[in-house]
């Protein structure tokens, strides 16, 4: 009787649980699996608009969009090859760089919350259309630049980067750390929400296990790769996934852009599908790819 | 005074001598990092406001100024000329309006439905509940243009099962009108709302079992536990998530585009802004007339500074609380 006066109770939960995240399944039903499937339709075929009565007509003609796509456009192979190499130097450094600030940000100083304020301004500042304003604004800085050359005045950097690549040391690796120095501001506007997801993880390390650790004679160094790292690993995961579809989805990408161009301005739908799925199905590879190597070594403390 | 000091000296003297020069070899350590940390957090700081601050600058100078190299940060010639022709160029106030209108709207209706969900995956146990939130993180994963074209030709001709077609004769055309964005939000489907409802669930879950188990003794509803137990506790992050929604609709342009392509909001207006500059000049200069480039990009800046304003002022008035409760939600996986 009381079991399944329990059963009773567990299956009110269940459909009271249903209840909550209904809007959700009717969502994805009706916004994700019935588009998701229509765009992979529409790849396949040609899309005709206004048809007859009023709809769409999809006939289908194969593989063509994707051959298009992968032979016939000039921009499209080349450009997810350039995406993809990009994004193989930009997502570790992305990772590197907000790890160490968040460890940075997690200590206590003076005026650590104006600090943590001005490190989380890219999170606005680089979201939607501004990003796509900004890359614009490199013309702007060409221009300094030439006003510059042509003034003879003389810039900090500019002149240290001509001794050094002058003084005939590792010209190769000089001109990499110069590329690195280079793109130090995109990687830091570009980690806003992975340091905010690290500093999390990072505070919910438990302090008594650091004084252990000091007790035990661990140096700072040491209890860094023994505790810090371990204990942050599931969150580096999260992060890995995160940045990988922040840079994917950035709204400069010119991936992006181009088949959204395609679908608004020329209507060729089944074109800009079939572009759309190549890039979809590169993505969640280099995500699976990524996380396989990264959950090897994620270590759950609990 | 002075004594006072040269006591002090004396005592840290004495007692760095007792320790065999491990206080002085700690202390000097640690100043040095200290230092270099401070340097290097003024400097990333500096980076990520130099632009801000390169824009602000360069809003209030005339055109010739940009083509000056003595001129760097102070404008010669200040004006506010570009900010009144920007605001003449993309109707300033009217794409405020309409911008704060439909972000508002969205990020309310996205967090709220968004709250409902993540305290059903947080809170219930049920059949395929991991299947469910496997699709939760598929909509985080899944790019919006894979589904972009398939949703806009709905939308365009929107139907459910037949029944319109049934009724009016044809399908609706929900084209230009802010019921797809309502609909979206409301189903979770909206900008970003995997993520919003993926951070909300691993809130609830870090909040003690034991609140809402007392709740439920004290002969509490499901539904009222969680509007009167679980909701109030859940405020940071609920700001936090409005916060993020509103910012990023406010930028968005994917969703504008498709939808409201007619309605004026800054974000769509901001990048015609050299367009608009275009016509504007041919207008008042006759055909063939081209702002220059280094023209079109300061009315960008300016344009640029005139739409962040309102954001940063939501920042400041909120960041505290944002920046605290992040950090302190506890991620999970």
């Amino acid at each position: 009787m009381a079991g399944k006066k329990h059963k009773d109770l567990q299956a009110k939960k269940a459909v009271t649980g249903y209840l909550f995240i209904l809007p959700f399944i009717i969502g994805f039903l009706a916004f994700m699996i019935v588009p998701l499937i229509e765009s992979l339709r529409m790849s396949f075929s040609n899309v005709v608009v206004g048809a007859g009565n009023g709809g769409f007509v999809m006939k289908y003609i194969g593989i063509a969009n994707y051959v298009k796509a992968f032979t016939v456009d000039p921009d499209f192979n080349r450009w997810l090859t350039e995406e993809l190499t990009r994004m193989a130097i930009q997502v570790p450094t992305t990772l590197v760089v907000s790890f160490f600030m968040a460890l940075l940000l997690n200590q206590s100083f003076k005026g650590r919350g104006l600090v943590r304020a001005i490190f989380f301004l890219p999170v606005i500042l680089s979201s939607g259309v501004l990003v796509g304003l900004e890359y614009n604004n490199s013309l702007l800085a060409g221009m300094q630049d030439y006003i510059q050359k042509n003034t003879q005045s003389t810039n900090i950097t500019a002149v240290l980067e001509e001794i050094l690549s002058n003084s005939g040391f590792g010209h190769r690796f000089l001109e990499g750390v110069f590329s690195i120095v280079n793109n130090v501001y995109n990687v830091v506007i570009a980690s806003g929400i992975q340091i905010i997801i690290f500093l999390s993880g990072l505070q919910t390390i438990s302090k008594s296990m650091y004084e252990a650790a000091i007790i035990e004679g661990c140096t700072a160094w040491e209890s860094f790769w023994k505790i810090t790292l371990p204990m942050v690993s599931s969150v580096i995961l999260v992060n890995v996934i995160y940045t990988i579809i922040d840079f994917f989805m950035k709204t400069d990408s010119r991936i992006m852009n181009k088949i959204t161009e395609t679908m608004i301005s020329k209507m060729d739908y089944g074109f800009s599908s079939a572009m759309a799925w190549s890039y979809f199905v590169a993505v969640i590879l280099i995500i699976g790819v990524f996380s396989a190597i990264t959950s090897r070594w994620v270590y759950y403390y609990e | 005074m002075n004594k006072k000091i040269r006591e002090r000296w004396k005592d840290a003297i004495e007692r760095n001598r007792k320790s065999g020069g491990y206080l002085l070899k700690k202390t000097v350590s640690r100043k040095t990092y200290q230092i270099l940390r401070a340097i290097l957090l003024f400097g990333l700081c500096f980076l990520i406001l130099q632009p801000l601050l390169n824009k602000i600058s360069v809003s209030f100078m005339k055109e010739n100024d940009l083509y000056d190299p003595t001129i760097i940060v102070v404008p010669r010639n200040f004006t506010t000329e570009n900010y009144r022709l920007v605001s003449h160029l993309i109707s300033f106030w009217k794409a405020l309006a309409n911008s704060i209108g439909i972000s508002t709207m969205a990020s309310v209706i996205q967090v709220a439905f968004c709250t409902i969900v993540g305290y059903g995956f947080a809170r219930f146990k049920f059949p395929l509940k991991r299947f469910w939130f496997a699709c939760v993180l598929l909509v985080i994963i899944v790019p919006p243009q894979t589904i972009m074209s398939s949703l806009y030709l709905n939308f365009r001709f929107f139907d459910i099962f037949g029944i319109f077609k049934l009724m009016l004769g044809h399908s609706l055309n929900l084209q230009n009108s802010v019921i797809p964005y309502i609909l979206l939000c409301m189903t979770g489907m909206g900008l970003k709302s995997g993520l919003y409802i993926f951070l909300i669930r691993q809130y609830f879950r870090g909040i003690p079992k034991e609140l809402e188990e007392a709740a439920y003794v004290d002969g509490c509803g499901n539904f009222s536990t969680f509007l009167k137990i679980m909701l109030p506790d859940a405020t940071p992050i609920l700001t936090s998530c409005f916060l993020f929604a509103f910012v990023w609709q406010w930028t968005d342009s994917y969703y504008s585009k498709m939808f409201v392509g007619n309605i004026t909001l800054l974000s769509n207006r901001l990048t015609a802004i050299t367009s608009l500059l275009t016509d504007y000049l041919q207008v008042i200069n006759g055909t063939g007339s081209k702002p220059s480039i280094a023209y079109g990009q300061m009315m960008i800046s300016t344009g640029m500074i005139m739409a962040i304003i309102p954001l940063l002022l939501i920042y400041i008035v909120a960041q505290k609380g944002f920046v605290e409760s992040l950090s302190q939600s506890g991620l999970k996986m």
